[in-house]
């Protein structure tokens, strides 16, 4: 314990120059200049505006990511003490002074700048040469693309960052799992596997693909651990193996130790994952509880939840609907816009314009806006009144109802009558006696959707209801059709003859709510318009909104469809695209992405020659000729399944996807072939070249090449930085493709 | 230190050779055959019933091929009238009949065999099949059901098959033949004018004879090993002549013969040369055989179909020029675009249709209050234009001019012949799609404006300068804006009298929907050709239709707010489908599994999984068993895991599909759920046999487990059969009805 006493303490510490060397360069690269240009590029104007919500706390709902990586710009924010105060709306605006540029633009920088070291560490972890790894590095450090998008306030760099981490820790805790199971940092590598994984898919739903690939290539190693005999303890199951008594007891550690290894990275990669994925959303509605523009997307109760906005209205209602209670009711579907079930003087047209007829009697809609038309009434059929009786009778599930519209006093009716816009089901009207021999059909039974017994009261906010039509049990139902002219626009309600299971559209919950008290219509009428009254709030419990705010963001579709910039995936491979992020307002100084095209392609083909070499050699060692030696093989194996499948899964999928993609949608996919070009370059050089002169040409080659590849750089980093005003033939001189879209001021 | 990943090299350890594993189940299952055998006749002695065996094989199977005709046939007749897709599938069939040509999002062969089958049996092709529901009358339908019903008679005795050279194992075969017999799903599917069981029989003698010829592995290029192979081949190209969904069991044959050939690959016993000799006939047999049936298919409908019909308008107008009766066919136009020309232009994008205008404007707060253009499909007066040169306005057909041809890059005014107003974009936003420009007629006797100016150039300028007929794929650049003339394909509300909305789209993305190609052209200055010389050849024609059957099956998209089928609802058999009547006095057809029979698959599938994995670890760990259980276990995962492999692919591909989705999609699937609880449960009471068999009612736990299995699907076909074949009366709702408490779940509706 006092042994500090007895002998000096000593620190060794081992510097890799290389690493901080890299490191260091890695870091100019991306930091440098890094507040310029003092204007909105691109995507920022997208990001900003989340950052400048985090900033003041309000609630936004964003269908393209969870919110790990909006809270990791928004950390940035943060330190720099941005107050939120800026107006995103145009791609190159001008930052005002309270915008902390540097410091919003620093983690994806710093991510970016990291992405250079970890490659060489990875390329090193998969036992490859010091060359080879240090070429991954740098062929990070020059590659246009990912300069550009990690300068930026992006997600990309900090996704590869995630990615590259996840991959690295892997290999770490593969390396130490010969050596040392069970130690500290075997545990650690783990566990930061686990964590990475669970941070990349924080960011983008992307990075799903690279923790998939990890979670297969552990499931494979894990196997071979199960059939992998030899793993024991060492010293004790050694002598108990001496005695035959033993055996069967030593078979039992042996399960139990391969047992353990399988439970341990269980926990890490899929429990840890999960928990961490969880805690990121339980941040983002801690940080987020005011109410935003985005509410509306939401339940009712979720809004209520958050501070201000219908809370503010909802606040202390009643909770139990009863006879007389006065209602708004919301459908829960919300599509293609939420909306309130209302009703308004106007009658259906006599005659439509394609010559059906109508019950001419009063419309009823769906209504997008708040309106004192949206309150109804609850009355019980078997009485007259509309006020609330004491004591309180509540409404409870299965419960016959009657509609009355507050404003009208007329009550919700359907019947065998086409509706306007849908006429396979039947209309929805407040009923009208013409004296026609057309009774009122207005009793409606009342189905509580997410109730727990039979005899459930109806809840205010909480109960998603059915309204099923006693004499023709149709349902009532918002169609999503929209009401001409003469239903000024507003939704249809129809009731759908055959409930055909269960849709949401056929759902509805009560929003406000107060019981009734007025006994005349004109007092009524000014009841319903003054708002209602305070006094409690009900909160949902996280995991609630935890799943309601999950699942609308991943229904929500945003119909925008078309981008200027918007590219195909075969358009990436061949960098036949880029996109223009920026423009100088006077100048010609302009800021693409682009990438290196000599590394773009050699990526490309260094792929196909892995693909080529290894199926060669696949099927010559099937027929029992081994070209190379079994260390060598299982270390191209892996390289492979980890680099090329690392390409391949953040590739391919895009294929399926009927978003609009861009570009730097194939960055992820680009560091990995980085990652594969040296270790194949090596390949050629240890194996395919026989003599040593071929060796000393190739490495000439390589050498050739790098440097074009570093001339390519230096010339496109103009259009990477933005920094330099090119002439415009200097500008057409760096098109070298026609798809290329360089902007050329005409004067 | 184990391999660290193996591009399959695992596999390879885990698969002993083919054969080796045979002989043991073989012998398992004989020593039970035999037994059973003499269960089932004591005073025989066991030793001599060789013959005998083999001859109750042959009746066994001849009972489950009965049993299935005979409940397949029953009551075929009824209800005599269309029930749901009949009014499809039975109007496709007699377009054959008719020869009129139609367009439909599946490839031609089943609809061909529905027509052909229909034309032999009598059938005329003068029912018009509106509506589900449409009485037959005097027409004669039987010919055609009778036919899918055969065919979908056939799956029971294939899959009694298939099991029983998997799992070698009679009663593994008979517990699957009972289950498909008596589900009241296939019953109904196979019994109406459908796709679904032609689909359905060419799936299962693809496996079957796929399942064969592996098993033919230790006699190669022996009779029978070649029969099943190009069989397998035949049926491939079955399958994917009906429905596209046959891409999933050649995926599955594919997957088999790498597995196979890389086997015979790393026999270093065989030479090279006889494993590229495998390679050879394989690529023969299950690439180029199935090919060349596929291509044939449509070569067949193709010469069939010669008439023009309803399907006309969803092909490019070289391919209507094929059909007679269609207003291009034996036409004869100029062949070269040239100033003066009245053209139609038709958009290449499919069903989008011709650049039309007409005298209305676009109403107030719309862009510009000028003259409407838009894309409308049918042929019309309001579709002519006037090709012109930008500067004059000189009338080009004036003899005295010589004739001047229209030239890619050329900068040209198109007129509208009907109203003389210029083809016009600016920088107003389009009606629907915001971010692109308005296009309107504008100018008045073809005076305008520089904003009538567009540059025609021709994408890939392949037939060099001159603009041709048909073939030209042209695009139209506005030259003050640079944008391109396209069509978004929404539809204009009532003003634009729910034509499509033509824009002037900015974004010069190579699409169809902003390329056209010129249809009618008349100019009395040039010498008429005929359109023959530009008909498509076969390979166009073949490439053409796949496009638009690829378009048509993307284009069936669920709308918002309509309840839809997902494929988590099909395994529990959360709903079926209607096929005939809604109210209690029709006569209704309810197409839903036996949920005996699914509820038993998907607890299947579910023990299947686990028993396979705890058998696959202890393998893998290397525990030694004894011969009968590794015996048993290779059936599970071998045999098993075939059919699971073809589970999966069958329904899991469905997720990833954009379209409407409907209930019987999961058929295919759901026969090879069939097969794998018969082989599972085969195994699995075999293993409680054999684990019990101190027991001295061992052996019983096997033969009473599958008899009960056996007796229970039949009882609750028996409870369910009013489902396929028809039921009058209350619905099940009502506690009157004789189904009123076979309604397990709420979601059935009958």
């Amino acid at each position: 314990m006092w042994g500090f006493l007895k002998r000096p303490v000593v620190v060794t510490a081992d510097i890799n120059l290389h690493l901080v060397a890299l490191t260091g360069m890695g870091l100019l690269s991306r930091l440098w200049q890094l507040t310029y240009p003092r204007a909105v590029v691109f995507d920022e104007v997208y990001y900003g505006q989340y950052i400048s919500f985090y900033m003041k706390r309000i609630f936004f709902l964003d269908d393209s990511g969870p919110p790990f990586g909006h809270m990791v710009l928004a950390l940035g924010g943060y330190l720099g003490g941005f107050d939120g105060n800026f107006l995103w709306n145009r791609i190159g605006a001008e930052y005002s002074s309270n915008v902390p540029v540097w410091s919003l633009r620093l983690l994806p920088a710093l991510a970016g700048a990291l992405s250079v070291p970890m490659a060489y560490q990875i390329v090193l972890e998969l036992h490859f040469s010091h060359c080879a790894a240090v070429g991954a590095a740098l062929l990070m450090l020059i590659e246009n693309a990912l300069i550009t998008q990690s300068r930026l306030m992006l997600l990309e760099s900090v996704l590869i960052f995630f990615n590259l981490l996840a991959v690295l820790s892997y290999l770490k805790f593969f390396n130490c799992q010969k050596q040392s199971p069970f130690s500290l940092s075997w545990w650690f590598w783990l566990t930061l596997t686990g964590v990475a994984c669970s941070c990349a898919v924080g960011i983008k739903y992307m990075g799903v693909f690279t923790y998939m690939l990890m979670l297969v290539v552990a499931a494979v190693h894990a196997w071979h651990l199960i059939g992998d005999q030899t793993l024991s303890n060492v010293g004790a199951d050694v002598e108990c193996c001496v005695r035959p008594a033993c055996v069967g007891q030593m078979g039992m550690v042996q399960r139990v130790r391969v047992f353990c290894h399988l439970l341990a990275r269980a926990v890490a990669l899929l429990v840890i994952p999960a928990v961490l994925y969880l805690l990121f959303f339980y941040v983002h509605l801690i940080l987020l509880f005011r109410s935003g523009p985005h509410d509306q997307i939401m339940s009712s109760a979720f809004q209520a939840s958050l501070e201000g906005g219908l809370a503010r209205i909802t606040q202390g209602q009643p909770l139990e609907v009863a006879f007389g209670s006065q209602v708004t009711l919301r459908s829960v579907f919300g599509k293609p816009v939420p909306c309130w079930l209302h009703s308004h003087q106007n009658t259906y047209p006599m005659i439509y314009e394609n010559g059906r007829g109508s019950s001419h009697q009063q419309q009823v809609t769906c209504y997008p806006f708040k309106d004192v038309n949206n309150w109804w009434i609850v009355k019980d059929p078997r009485r007259h009144q509309l006020v609330v009786s004491s004591p309180l009778r509540p409404v409870r599930h299965g419960d016959m109802v009657q509609l009355v519209h507050g404003m009208t006093a007329r009550s919700l009716n359907t019947h065998d009558v086409a509706a306007p816009m849908s006429p396979h089901s039947q209309e929805v009207s407040c009923y009208i006696d013409y004296n026609i021999s057309m009774p009122a059909q207005n009793l409606w039974r009342l189905e509580i959707v997410n109730r727990r017994s039979d005899t459930e009261v109806w809840k205010t906010i909480l109960s998603e209801v059915r309204f099923v039509h006693v004499n023709t049990s149709s349902v009532l139902k918002l169609s999503g059709a929209h009401l001409p002219d003469w239903g000024f626009r507003q939704l249809e309600i129809v009731g759908e003859k055959l409930s055909r299971g269960y849709h949401e559209s056929t759902v509805w919950n009560v929003e406000e709510h107060r019981y009734g008290t007025s006994q005349e219509q004109r007092e009524r009428e000014w009841e319903l318009n003054s708002p209602v009254q305070v006094d409690a709030s009900r909160n949902l419990s996280f995991m609630a909104r935890f799943s309601e705010l999950q699942w609308r963001m991943l229904v929500l579709r945003s119909d925008d469809s078309e981008h200027k910039y918007s590219s195909s995936p075969l358009e990436w491979v061949t960098l036949d695209t880029n996109i223009a992020y920026w423009l100088h307002p006077r100048t010609s100084a302009q800021i693409h992405l682009l990438g290196n095209i000599v590394i773009w392609v050699s990526g490309s083909l260094a792929l196909a020659i892995y693909m080529l070499l290894f199926l060669w050699y696949l099927l010559r060692r099937r027929r029992n000729v081994h070209d190379l030696p079994q260390d060598a093989w299982l270390r191209w194996v892996l390289v492979g399944a980890l680099c090329a499948g690392g390409w391949a899964v953040n590739y391919l999928p895009f294929f399926l996807m009927e978003k609009t993609l861009f570009l730097y949608h194939y960055l992820p996919a680009l560091t990995f072939q980085i990652l594969l070009l040296p270790v194949v370059l090596q390949h050629i050089s240890d194996h395919l070249c026989r003599s040593q002169l071929q060796r000393s040409v190739f490495s000439a080659l390589v050498v050739a090449w790098y440097s074009s590849a570093c001339h390519v750089s230096n010339t496109l980093r103009p259009l990477t930085y933005g920094d330099k005003s090119l002439s415009p033939e200097e500008l057409k001189a760096l098109r070298w493709k026609d798809s290329w879209d360089i902007l050329i001021r005409k004067h | 230190m184990p391999p660290a990943t193996g591009g399959g090299l695992a596999e390879t350890e885990l698969r002993p050779r083919r054969g080796r594993c045979g002989p043991q189940a073989t012998r398992a299952a004989d020593r039970d055959v035999a037994a059973r055998a003499a269960a089932r006749n004591p005073k025989r002695p066991a030793r001599g019933s060789r013959r005998f065996e083999t001859a109750s094989r042959w009746a066994l199977l001849a009972l489950v091929t009965l049993l299935s005709f005979a409940t397949r046939f029953h009551r075929l007749d009824e209800p005599p009238h269309i029930c749901w897709d009949e009014t499809h599938f039975g109007k496709m069939g007699s377009y054959y009949i008719n020869r009129t040509f139609f367009f439909d999002v599946h490839p031609p062969l089943g609809k061909m065999l529905i027509g052909l089958a229909g034309y032999l049996s009598g059938y005329d092709g003068t029912f018009l099949f509106q509506k589900p529901g449409d009485k037959y009358e005097h027409h004669s339908y039987m010919g055609m059901r009778g036919f899918c019903a055969f065919l979908g008679s056939w799956l029971v005795p294939f899959a009694y098959l298939t099991v029983l050279d998997l799992s070698k194992s009679l009663s593994a075969a008979l517990l699957t033949a009972a289950l498909l017999t008596f589900d009241t799903g296939c019953l109904t599917l196979s019994q109406y004018i459908l796709l679904d069981p032609i689909l359905m029989f060419f799936i299962m003698a693809a496996m079957l004879s796929m399942v064969k010829y592996n098993s033919c592995v230790d006699r190669p290029f022996s009779a029978p090993w070649w029969f099943w192979l190009s069989l397998t081949g035949v049926s491939l190209a079955g399958a994917l002549g009906v429905k596209f969904v046959g891409l999933f069991i050649i995926l599955q044959v594919g997957l088999n013969t790498i597995a196979d050939l890389w086997y015979l690959f790393g026999d270093l016993s065989l030479s090279l040369v006889t494993v590229g000799k495998h390679l050879t006939a394989r690529v023969l047999c299950l690439i180029v055989l199935p090919l060349a049936l596929y291509t044939a298919t449509f070569a067949v409908h193709f010469m069939v179909l010669s008439k023009s019909g309803p399907g006309d308008g969803f092909f490019s107008s070289a391919f209507q020029a094929r059909l007679s009766g269609n207003n291009l066919h034996n036409a004869s136009i100029p062949e070269h675009l040239a100033y003066g020309s009245v053209i139609t232009v038709k958009n290449l994008q499919m069903a989008i249709g011709y650049l039309h205008s007409h005298r209305h404007l676009y109403p107030e707060g719309i862009g510009a209050r000028q003259q409407q253009v838009t894309t409308y499909l049918h042929k019309d007066y309001n579709n002519l234009w006037i090709i012109k040169k930008h500067n004059t306005n000189s009338d080009p057909l004036d003899p005295s001019f010589p004739v001047e041809f229209v030239r890619h890059g050329d900068i040209i005014r198109l007129e509208h012949k009907e109203t003389s107003r210029n083809l016009h974009s600016h920088y107003h936003e389009a009606p629907l799609t915001r971010k692109h420009y308005q296009v309107t007629g504008y100018g008045i006797n073809g005076t305008g404006d520089s904003n009538d100016f567009w540059r025609i150039e021709v994408v890939n300028r392949k037939f060099g300068n001159r603009i041709k007929v048909l073939r030209s794929r042209i695009r139209l650049i506005h030259l003050v804006t640079g944008c391109v003339l396209g069509s978004s394909g929404k539809v204009l509300p009532k003003w634009g009298w729910e034509q499509l909305e033509v824009t002037c789209t900015p974004y010069l993305k190579e699409t169809l929907n902003s390329i056209w190609n010129v249809e009618d052209h008349i100019n009395p200055k040039l010498p008429n050709i005929s359109l023959n010389v530009l008909q498509p050849s076969f390979p166009e024609i073949l490439l053409e239709s796949h496009m638009v059957m690829i378009w048509g099956n993307n284009g069936l998209k669920p709308k918002d707010n309509e309840f839809t089928s997902k494929p988590w609802h099909w395994p529990i058999n959360y709903q079926g489908l209607r096929f005939s009547g809604v109210n209690d006095t029709d006569f209704r057809v309810y197409l839903l599994g036996n949920p005996v029979v699914w509820w038993l698959n998907l607890l299947s599938i579910a023990l299947y999984l686990l028993s396979g994995s705890i058998i696959a670890i202890a393998m893998q760990r290397g525990t030694r068993v004894p011969a009968e259980v590794a015996g048993l276990s290779q059936v599970l995962l071998r045999g098993g895991g075939q059919v699971l492999l073809g589970w999966m692919l069958h329904y899991f591909p469905f997720f990833l599909m954009g379209r409407v989705l409907y209930f019987h999609h999961y058929f295919p699937a759901m026969l090879f759920s069939s097969m794998l609880t018969g082989i599972l449960w085969d195994t699995l009471l075999r293993l409680c046999a054999w684990g019990l068999a101190s027991w001295p009612l061992a052996r019983g736990i096997h033969v009473a487990g599958i008899l009960s299995l056996l007796l229970g699907t039949a009882y609750s076909f028996y409870l369910f059969h009013p489902l396929a074949y028809g039921m009058v009366g209350p619905l099940a709702q009502d506690p009157q009805s004789p189904m009123a408490g076979l309604r397990w779940l709420d979601s059935w509706e009958f």
